[in-house]
């Protein structure tokens, strides 16, 4: 069931009770252990055709780019303001990509270069955070399952802890003691709550690879602990995990927007979409554009990396073609 | 709201309106067909906007808007102002100094009770105020007294009080008390107009914490109930003696975590008046209620920014005059901010004592060339970089910005605003003289006068003083206002003071603050004062 | 299964204390002091400062003050509000009931909606209601819940006023009908496809073959066996975000002006009320462990597989 452990903030709930976990419930999180290789390409071959995966995934190769380079699409700076003769000004639809075609915000400034300047903090959030929250949930979690016995005990009680602390307001209290949020600070705090998720993922999938043939082979060959782990258990446990994290980056970005909505999120000079959001509210009767397009590119790139991790959890997953 | 002192001269005023009714009476005064002028029902309960009181409702210990709502309306403070910041009296019969301004005497009206029925006598604010003032029953406005004599030995700095009362408070007879301060002030009578200096029953001290909770008052509505999140509910007190007496039923005040849901309330019919229309429908507000339902107009409250001159040390004053020519207030109060503020021309507001329009010559008065000269020629802005300090969560963002790209427009200066998280944390740092470069100034007055908004901000000494501007002449001007003979001549000194502050130019004012308000088709009468309180008494109810 | 009860019980001990802890510690951490608060710009009057802090034991080390507020939580005391005085307790229980009554409508929606539009899915799974009820389902994870209740605000409530925009009765489910769709909405989505996938995966399952070959008929297969077998990941996913509904309540609460616990704690954060936000917090840990253990316990009566010993 990845779609449950793929939700942010919302935590699954394989049952906390250690030993008593139901081996049926934790075997199914992960496909079921085969040839790595065929599989990766076999997905790989499955996905290149499918447009349920190459517009998404062109989509966010746009949003790579902009986020990089987003000076080659505008010539105007996001922050260059005129309130006497830009403020709140209408969109000019026809006008394709000058600063005017997405109108003006309440401080004169082009919402059309606003927009592509902040699609950085938006993807780097959303892509550090499921970095971090990939490395460290995977080392928690594989540790815990492999090794089994008080460290399992251990490192899944500070797994319930932090399950626990609920997302939305653990993220809250960790950025309302910083007066300058960058997306450094945004991403440690989400990442800080979200480990959890992808640890389970990873604990049940290496509880279900640890007792396959194969490591019991090399085992008896002799392989030490460290070579077992990462040449065996790692790059079979990983594709559950792979697939979690994708669908989970898209609800790095919401939580980012929703903090910003809050009004802790990215802080001054920061340029981010949920903050212009935010911003706009107060102009939303007389001005929606301010709102709307934001709003729009916004929920596409959500919805860009979700359909993306579906796609890849399809592939990955035999059972469900 | 949160820590924003909140000047709040109740809702009371001048009772134009009730005269002709003769609704003063206390004894029968008629709920039914009293006011036979007006049409509509007289036992109406108004609906506004409100929100949780911070603390316990005791006017000792309010100090902020939501609880000032209800306790300016279930207590009658001695004394209130006009329009103009003049005096009037309301609980009190006179308000008089001795000839050096040290004794003051407090006569109060005849007749007065609180809501449980007991009169209101001398007693009541004597004992009231020094229980108050008591250092072990941690009032947030006992500070209030401590010009009165004896204020240190109910309240030392530390360890435990040493007297119950203050030996400068002195009740006379029933309705008689004299007040003797340690140092004279010409103007000791606007402070009396606090809602501090109210009396309390003698049921209060068997047990203040329910009080509290329940609080009786001596105003024109007495307490019904307090839905802790939901509601405050007043109603009309029948016996009030004063002339401020309620012309509606009772006052309900719905708590609304942001002024949108408000106003959407507002609009279906669900409340009848909104105290501050928020950003959102501030554009179009005017347009939906109707322009004769809606007021725009400056209160008692000014915004500036101020340099920390630790920073800015070997700046000379017209650097500042040259940043405050460079911000085009007009045009960011007309966009930005759609009409919530007024462009400043004073250090004081226009609702106050000695407000002169103008004060400021063209200082206030955009101008970019002459901006970028008086910068230039002056040795220009230290680093070329001006931040701007602010707290994050009182809406300050937008015109901080727009401030920012004023600034940076005319001055080719970097500019960006400081955020920090909240009040709290906005204060701790200029309290530590933490400020990088400027950092936003509010003040609302706590008395409509304006040494309030001179010497509190702008004396050497002064706590508030977080620019730590020094200046000798400035201080011995003040100190001259404060030893005059009469409350003229302490207010003319004070405006020569200001005329001073232009030429130094300790903080640059920008605008007043404006109450931007609504009512429903289902009120009439609804009228603000320059506190930008709404004068709840006065209003009437359709149906 | 009682032993089974007593050692969860046991074990929720140290996870409690482990959650409550680090959000006492960060609230611990914050900027700003709610005591000097109490004097807004004015100076502080230090005598009364020192009095309110040892009143309410602010000034004792924080390992102390921890350990006080364990051992009152344990006699059911929550503290005190340093503003209001008030007693956190009653600042919850005041708090609690329209949050309560928001969160059981929403997970009314939730469940009958989720599971309902998931199973049609997974029944005509590749087909076009398949395929349309994936996208509302991505479509709703996407938006996000702001920008959702602004929507849901504005026309049914303002433009067409078919609803209260706001509410002003909390006891009145219509007037939460509304903050309940739009909280509801990405659980709602999260349920659909849970449920969805988990019908695939298990109508190809070899009990499902066995039934369709034993005759029986439709209704009792997709019922009895598809749906209970299915069921059990989606109880799971419902009962622990039951308490995940209520965090997400902020947003909600504050756009519709409902007096909960989102409210309260969204106030108390800002205005560093620590112990209301570690009391809203405790409770909201307390609700997610009690679920976490029914869920196990559902499970067994679910899944005939599974017994506990």
């Amino acid at each position: 069931m990845p779609e449950a452990r793929a939700t942010i903030g919302k935590k699954e709930a394989v049952p906390s009770g250690g030993g008593a976990v139901p081996a049926a419930v934790a075997v199914d999180a992960g496909p079921a252990p085969g040839k790595p290789r065929s599989l990766w390409s076999d997905a790989w071959h499955d996905l290149r055709r499918k447009p349920s995966f190459v517009i998404p995934a062109l989509i966010i190769l746009l949003l790579l780019v902009v986020a990089a380079f987003p000076g080659w699409f505008t010539s105007v700076s996001p922050r260059a303001a005129d309130l006497t003769n830009n403020y709140l000004r209408e969109p000019e639809l026809t006008h394709f990509f000058s600063p005017e075609w997405l109108g003006y915000n309440q401080q004169g400034q082009s919402i059309w270069a606003r927009m592509l300047y902040g699609t950085r903090a938006s993807i780097v959030i959303g892509v550090a955070v499921t970095v971090l929250v990939t490395v460290l949930g995977s080392l928690v979690g594989m540790l815990a399952g492999y090794f089994g016995g008080w460290v399992d005990a251990l490192l899944s009680r500070v797994i319930d802890i932090f399950l626990g602390i609920p997302f939305l307001l653990g993220a809250m209290v960790i950025l309302v003691s910083f007066d300058t949020r960058t997306e450094w600070t945004v991403t440690f705090a989400l990442a800080f709550l979200g480990w959890t998720t992808v640890a389970r993922v990873m604990r049940g999938s290496v509880i279900s690879i640890k007792q396959s043939d194969y490591v019991a082979a090399a085992r008896s060959l002799g392989a030490g602990t460290s070579r077992i782990l990462l040449r065996h258990v790692l790059p079979n446990a990983m594709a559950p995990v792979i697939v979690v994290a994708m669908i989970a980056l898209g609800g790095y970005i919401t939580a980012e927007a929703v903090l910003s909505f809050l009004g802790i999120g990215l802080s001054e000079p920061s340029i981010s979409w949920g903050g212009d959001i935010n911003r706009a509210q107060g102009q939303i009767r007389i001005a929606e554009h301010i709102l709307l397009y934001p709003s729009i590119l916004l929920s596409i790139t959500i919805l860009s990396f979700l359909m993306l991790g579906d796609a890849v959890r399809d592939a990955l997953d035999p059972k469900l073609r | 709201m949160r820590g924003a002192r909140s000047a709040k001269w109740v809702a009371s005023a001048i009772v134009v309106a009730l005269a002709a009714t003769a609704c003063g009476g206390g004894d029968d005064d008629g709920g039914d067909g009293g006011s036979d002028g007006a049409a509509g029902n007289p036992d109406g309960i108004v609906r506004i906007d409100g929100g949780e009181p911070q603390n316990p409702l005791i006017p000792m210990n309010t100090n902020e808007a939501l609880g000032g709502l209800v306790i300016d309306n279930l207590f009658s403070k001695l004394l209130d102002f006009d329009d103009e910041g003049q005096i009037f009296m309301v609980a009190a019969e006179s308000v008089e100094p001795n000839e050096d301004n040290s004794v003051w005497t407090v006569t109060l009206k005849e007749g007065w009770t609180f809501h449980d029925g007991t009169p209101v006598t001398a007693e009541s604010y004597v004992n009231a105020w020094n229980w108050a003032a008591n250092v072990t029953n941690n009032q947030n406005g006992s500070f209030w007294f401590q010009d009165i004599v004896g204020y240190e030995d109910v309240h030392p700095e530390e360890g435990e009080p040493t007297a119950d009362a203050m030996s400068g408070l002195q009740a006379v007879d029933e309705t008689t008390f004299t007040i003797e301060l340690t140092d004279p002030v010409p103007y000791y009578d606007y402070k009396l107009g606090y809602s501090t200096f109210t009396p309390l029953p003698e049921s209060f001290y068997e047990d203040p914490e329910a009080f509290g909770e329940s609080p009786v008052g001596n105003g024109p509505y007495s307490f019904v109930e307090w839905n802790h999140g939901e509601s405050i509910e007043l109603t009309r007190y029948e016996e009030y003696a004063g002339e401020d007496a309620a012309q509606n039923g009772g006052i309900h005040i719905q708590a609304y975590d942001g002024l949108e849901a408000a106003y959407t309330d507002l609009q279906s019919g669900n409340l009848d008046i909104i105290r501050q229309v928020g950003p959102r429908d501030l554009p179009l507000y005017q347009q939906d209620l109707g322009e004769d339902r809606t007021v725009a107009q400056p209160y008692n409250g000014t915004q500036t920014i101020t340099p920390a001159w630790y920073n800015w040390e070997d700046t000379p004053p017209e650097v500042l005059q040259g940043v405050s020519m460079a911000i085009d207030r007009e045009t960011i109060t007309q966009t930005v901010l759609n009409g919530s503020r007024t462009p400043a021309d004073s250090f004081v507001p226009p609702g106050v004592y000695g407000y002169e329009a103008g004060a400021s010559g063209d200082i206030t008065t955009f101008d970019p060339e002459r901006a970028r000269q008086l910068v230039e020629e002056n040795g220009g802005i230290p680093g070329d970089r001006i931040t701007i300090q602010y707290n994050a969560d009182g809406g300050h963002r937008e015109w901080v910005e727009a401030v920012c790209n004023s600034i940076i427009e005319t001055l080719d200066v970097e500019c960006v605003g400081d955020s920090k998280v909240d009040f709290d944390t906005d204060l701790e740092a200029r309290e530590a003289n933490e400020v990088e470069s400027m950092y936003r100034g509010g003040w609302l007055a706590d008395y409509p006068l304006n040494v309030n908004f001179l010497k509190e901000l702008y004396a050497s000494y002064a706590h508030s003083n977080y620019g730590r501007f020094d200046n000798a002449e400035v201080d011995e001007l003040f100190a001259e206002g404060d030893r005059a003979a009469t409350l003229d001549e302490a207010v003319a000194l004070y405006q020569e003071a200001e005329q001073l502050l232009w030429q130094e130019m300790p903080s640059i004012p920008l605008w007043y603050q404006n109450v931007n308000a609504g009512w429903g088709p289902n009120v009439e009468n609804v009228r603000f004062d320059t506190a930008g309180v709404p004068v709840l008494n006065e209003v009437t109810v359709n149906e | 299964m009682g032993r089974y009860v007593v050692r969860r019980l046991l074990q929720m001990i140290p996870v409690f204390i482990g959650s409550t802890f680090i959000i006492f510690m960060m609230m611990y951490a914050l900027p700003g002091d709610p005591v000097r608060a109490l004097w807004g710009e004015r100076a502080p009057d230090e005598a009364q400062m020192a009095a309110i802090k040892a009143d309410l034991g602010l000034d004792d080390p924080i390992l102390l003050q921890y350990w006080n507020y364990l051992v009152g939580l344990v006699q059911g005391d929550f503290g005190t509000q340093i503003q209001s005085r008030r007693e956190v307790i009653d600042v919850i229980s005041d708090a609690l009931p329209a949050t309560l009554r928001l969160t059981a409508l929403a997970f009314l929606i939730t469940a009958v909606v989720g599971i309902g539009l998931g199973l049609l899915a997974g029944l005509r799974a590749g087909k076009k209601t398949d395929r349309g009820i994936l996208f509302l389902s991505l479509l709703l994870i996407s938006v996000p819940v702001f920008v959702i209740g602004y929507l849901y605000q504005t026309y049914p409530g303002v433009k067409w006023g078919w609803i209260t925009p706001t509410v002003r009765d909390s006891e009145n489910w219509g007037e939460l009908l509304l903050p309940a769709l739009a909280l509801a909405s990405l659980s709602l989505a999260y349920v659909m496809r849970l449920t969805r996938s988990t019908i695939v995966e298990n109508r190809r399952a070899d009990y499902m073959r066995t039934a369709r070959a034993k005759g029986l008929p439709q209704r009792r297969v997709v019922g009895n066996h598809l749906l209970r077998n299915s069921l059990i990941p989606v109880v799971t996913f419902l009962g622990v975000d039951l308490g995940n509904l209520m965090a997400g309540a902020i947003v909600t609460e504050g756009i519709f002006n409902i007096n909960g616990i989102g409210r309260t704690v969204y106030e108390a954060l800002n205005a560093r009320e620590g112990a209301t936000v570690v009391g809203v917090v405790s409770f909201i840990i307390i609700v997610y462990l009690v679920i976490a253990l029914l869920v196990d316990l559902l499970y067994a009566v679910l899944d005939p597989r599974i017994r506990y010993a």
